[in-house]
């Protein structure tokens, strides 16, 4: 059984790749499928919705996705205060995707792969021990880092942006720590700059990893739960599978309301 | 963890749904809510002017229906008075008519009276100077004694 076990949570825990040798042109194919598929769910329902919305007697679609852009909307105008057409969009486009993708943590966790290996299996004639699946993408750093590093290159973009360039190289030596005087400027600087280097760093860092380790660990819960003997496991799978509906709602919250505060504190003045 | 090109992949997905979501979800959906937003604090507004309109058209019926009913009052009070006036009026004409009847009456009867009179005397006064004449024949001339029958007559 340890083997066994082993063994199952390692091919729950493979990517399908596109390629056996690794390296960096190596796709994730099921995280990139599966979020590109759920990313065309998201714009679908919302532009339809967009596109025939009614003033008067909205169906019931039109206003759940009212709700959710009213409470973005209400988010960004409470914190973000300078004027911007990306930040609102962006900020739905964050929570909606990163929500979709941590509800398939929800779905049993062997429905998707065995369906895959049954597919690869009966249509192109493969080993079904080595069709893999991850269906949760938020539990790959790519996926999250990918969110993460936009995020931060629209930090940087946002500063310059509200500093110009001149203010931003500016600010990057000389906050956090004001200094009088050209000596103490200088020899401030280099301390500046590691700082800001290191602010800059840890925001994409702590987002994407805090995302992942979430919904990693509740991955990874899952598939131990699913080792348990059949009979027993709604006893850890349903209470599990409940918290996690607040944990996958709130890290789509948080990840977005983090990109709001971070872009914010991006274009006020230090 | 393995860093792979499915990062640049899951940037370039994000890149475009955020792109999208700033096109064609965003602006309709927010532009509509704040539309419709707009359309309810008008309506609340008009609602808000059409009961206060409401009250004000309420409150001139009701001056307006006190001043009809003052007027009508005091039209009433107004005919009592002229009905009055016209009863006093008819009254009196009555009163001074009857009197007038009454007056005429008796100046009637005064002359009728004394027409009676009248000719009472002169039928006396000639029955007299008959019977004086019959007693007098003789001895008085009738042409002779003219003026002293006439002066005896007026007597009369």
């Amino acid at each position: 059984m340890a083997s066994n076990a082993t063994e199952y949570i390692q091919h729950h825990l493979t990517f399908w790749k596109s390629s056996h040798e690794g390296g960096f042109w190596t796709l994730h194919l099921d995280t990139f499928s599966v979020s590109l598929i759920l990313g065309f769910i998201f714009l679908a329902v919302f532009a339809s919705v967009a596109r025939n919305a009614k003033m008067e007697n909205p169906g019931r679609l039109q206003m759940f996705v009212e709700t959710i852009v009213e409470m973005v909307d209400t988010q960004v105008k409470e914190i973000f205060h300078a004027k911007s057409k990306v930040i609102a969009p962006l900020a739905l486009t964050i929570f909606c995707w990163i929500f979709l993708m941590n509800t398939m943590d929800l779905l049993p966790v062997d429905l998707l792969p065995m369906v895959a290996q049954w597919i690869g299996h009966t249509f192109f004639g493969a080993d079904p021990a080595h069709v893999y699946l991850r269906v949760v993408p938020s539990a790959d750093v790519n996926a999250t880092f990918a969110m993460s590093l936009s995020v931060m290159l629209c930090i940087i973009g946002f500063s310059i942006a509200a500093k110009g360039l001149g203010g931003w190289t500016k600010e990057l030596f000389t906050a956090p720590f004001h200094a009088e005087g050209l000596v103490m400027t200088i020899i401030l600087a280099p301390v500046n700059f590691a700082f800001q280097l290191v602010e800059l760093a840890a925001k994409p860092i702590s987002l994407a990893l805090r995302l992942f380790g979430n919904m990693y660990s509740g991955e990874l819960i899952f598939i131990l739960i699913a080792l348990l003997p059949v009979a027993f496991q709604w006893i850890l799978g349903a209470p599990w599978a409940i918290f996690h509906i607040l944990v996958i709602t709130l890290q789509a919250f948080v990840f977005m309301m983090l990109t709001i505060v971070y872009l914010s504190l991006a274009v006020e003045k230090h | 963890m393995e860093f792979n090109a499915t990062l640049l992949g899951q940037a370039i997905t994000f890149a475009i749904l955020v792109w999208f979501t700033m096109k064609f979800v965003w602006p309709p959906l927010t532009n509509m809510m704040d539309e419709r937003a707009k359309r309810i604090a008008d309506g609340l507004a008009a609602a808000e002017r059409g009961k206060q309109d409401l009250e004000a058209a309420e409150k001139r019926v009701a001056d307006e229906l006190r001043q009809a009913k003052q007027q009508a009052t005091e039209l009433i009070l107004a005919a009592e008075k002229r009905a009055n006036q016209i009863v006093d009026e008819a009254k009196d004409a009555a009163r001074t008519e009857g009197a007038k009847l009454v007056a005429d009456a008796k100046a009637q009867i005064d002359q009728e009276v004394l027409r009676a009179k009248e000719s009472l005397r002169e039928q006396v006064a000639s029955l007299a100077v008959s019977g004086a004449e019959k007693i007098l024949r003789k001895e008085i001339d009738a042409a002779k004694h003219a003026d002293l029958l006439a002066s005896i007559k007026a007597e009369f």
